[in-house]
């Protein structure tokens, strides 16, 4: 699911979403299925900016988390939004419940 | 990390000195350790009062039931009930752990509580700190490389925000315990570790609830309850708290999604399962080697306690979610109906007069709904259909059956599992030999007797001990 892209600049005091590689590719773990050491480990976290005092997108940042943590990274998001949702028409579940009111609705008759 | 480091840092964040229930053997004292750095049943209960945690309806799930009777021969069609642990402060029974090592984290003076978690237990933790007014840090793993988040963590991690954490998500990958531990050194936060003892005395009360309840309601104490079974910590703190209710005929079964063929350090498989928790990644693994959690000694053992062990596939855990909520009005969050699925088969098998259990259900919201879910799946290219559940393979479809009768948990071999505990076990110590006091111990550790015990260690090829020196004495003499 891709986010939002956001507002345009961030002023310090602003919740924003930070990105930062944690380990290389070439500096990660011992024993792990391809698919896994052939991309970095990268961490996300939120916060209030700090510094630098205004930032864009891209830029690298320092942040105060809720618990009170200072982080750096590179600025990905502003003021970020949450897009989870409950999900597109799955008509088989739709079918699925008529499927079943309707047994026992028929079990219910025949007592 | 050097491992020095690592147990420094484990052991000063959850603040329990493991040595002292050591044997210097594979033996430890599994139940002096969760007496001593456990709370007791009684203080749980104040505490979890205090909370807002627990006590939490028992209630009768009469169509389905009628749907399972509908389903089996005449006779049989257990009726179902479902510890509606949903209704918790945070939606889940996580909220009876996270009361307890909040409790015991602000006692012992920590300046904050951090969990590494992806599930349910992170909001949990994360409703406790604000109560408590404990700075809190949950660590989630949660994206693929592609940036791409399970919509159910992302959901997770909405709450725990919302909730005052901060979440620190990561890409996917086993270094998460590395960095877990560092960010540990870093604040000098308590680890609420699931697999402490005071984590599992506080599921103890969802047992002693069960048996309390289901003896109001139907006047008899539960014939079965089904736990969902991931790290072992869910249904260990369940059956010791019937146990303690005098529930030693209640047959105690696990349950967990069939992942198998998965691989759970897979940044490619990641995002094509839709179960992050309550599954076999997990609840195998843990099974036969507990000690492998973020804690010398784990709390959470569950075969010492498991009578059987089911699996059940996506498709039907998406399928009673579903019913449950068209039939029953419940709308519940999918990984929760794990063992209901399971339930649902197994009632099918017993009488009608007799009593089973679903121990669990978790709040559905966003990115957890089943719909959510399903149309991820869908849109990950995992085929969706209709069709007969024992075809379906993780990570390639899920199968939702056509009628209710396709619903048939698998019982995993719990004789294997066992043997596969020993051989753990072995590996960990290798070319030791096991002493008496061990084999009674693993004995424990399986639910098992002496003899199975001596019989397993002969075909692992274990050392024995030496029958010379006995000799030896005699002919000496």
């Amino acid at each position: 699911m891709m986010t939002r892209i956001g507002k345009e600049e961030a002023k310090a005091g602003m919740w924003v979403r930070i990105s930062r590689v944690l380990l290389k590719p070439e500096e990660r773990s011992g024993r792990l299925p391809e698919a896994t050491r052939k991309v970095p480990l990268v961490m996300w976290t939120k916060g209030k900016l700090t510094e630098p005092p205004t930032a864009r997108r891209g830029d690298q940042v320092q942040i105060e988390s809720s618990c009170g943590r200072r982080e750096q990274g590179t600025l990905v998001e502003i003021e970020p939004a949450w897009n989870h949702n409950f999900g597109n028409t799955v008509p088989e579940l739709q079918q699925i419940a008529e499927k079943l009111r309707c047994r026992l609705r028929r079990e219910k008759n025949h007592g | 990390m050097d491992s020095r480091r690592r147990e420094e840092i484990i052991r000063s964040s959850v603040g329990i000195d493991y040595s002292r229930f050591e044997s210097g053997s594979w033996a430890f004292d599994y139940e002096v350790m969760m007496e001593s750095a456990g709370y007791s049943l009684k203080e749980v209960q104040r505490i979890q009062a205090e909370a807002g945690v627990g006590k939490t309806p028992l209630l009768e799930l009469r169509n389905i039931s009628r749907l399972a009777r509908s389903c089996a021969e005449p006779g049989k069609g257990a009726r179902i009930f479902l510890k509606d642990e949903a209704a918790g402060p945070t939606g889940s029974f996580k909220d009876r752990r996270a009361s307890i090592s909040a409790f015991h984290a602000q006692k012992l003076g920590f300046p904050g509580i951090a969990a590494a978690t992806s599930g349910n237990y992170g909001a949990a933790v994360a409703g406790q700190a604000a109560r408590l007014g404990l700075p809190c840090l949950i660590v989630q793993e949660c994206f693929d490389s592609s940036g791409t988040g399970q919509p159910e963590i992302i959901e997770k991690a909405r709450k725990c925000e919302d909730l005052g954490a901060e979440v620190l998500q990561l890409s996917v990958g086993p270094e998460l315990f590395t960095v877990y531990l560092s960010l540990l050194e870093e604040t000098g936060f308590f680890n609420a570790s699931l697999y402490t003892p005071f984590g599992i005395a506080g599921v103890e009360t969802l047992g002693t609830e069960l048996a309390l309840q289901c003896r109001e309601l139907a006047g008899r104490p539960p014939d079965v309850v089904v736990a969902t079974n991931a790290g072992g910590g869910n249904l260990t703190g369940t059956a010791r708290g019937l146990l303690k209710s005098g529930c030693h005929r209640t047959i105690m079964v696990g349950a967990s999604v069939d992942l198998r063929g998965l691989h759970m350090a897979s940044d490619r498989d990641f995002n094509r399962k839709s179960f992050t928790t309550g599954h076999t990644g997990f609840g195998i693994p843990f099974a036969v080697f507990p000690d492998r959690s973020d804690v010398p000694r784990s709390a959470a053992r569950p075969l010492r306690y498991l009578d059987r062990y089911l699996t059940v596939r996506q498709g039907e855990v998406f399928y009673m979610t579903e019913a449950l909520a068209a039939l029953e009005g419940l709308e519940r969050g999918p990984a929760g109906n794990t063992s209901l699925a399971a339930a649902f088969s197994l009632a099918r098998e017993m009488p009608e007069e007799q009593i089973i259990i679903v121990q669990e259900s978790e709040y559905t919201g966003a990115g957890k709904h089943h719909r959510a879910q399903l149309s991820f799946a869908r849109e990950r290219g995992i085929e969706v259909r209709f069709g007969d559940p024992a075809e379906e393979v993780p990570g390639r479809s899920i199968v939702l059956p056509r009628e209710p009768e396709q619903i048939r948990a698998v019982d995993l071999d719990l004789m294997e599992l066992k043997k596969s505990y020993l051989r753990h076990a072995l590996e960990e110590r290798k070319g030791e030999t096991p002493t008496e006091e061990d084999i009674s111990y693993f004995a424990e550790e399986t639910k098992s007797g002496r003899d199975f015990i001596i019989s397993a260690l002969k075909s692992l090829g274990a050392p024995e001990k030496s029958t010379d020196t006995k000799r030896e004495k005699e002919q000496q003499r």
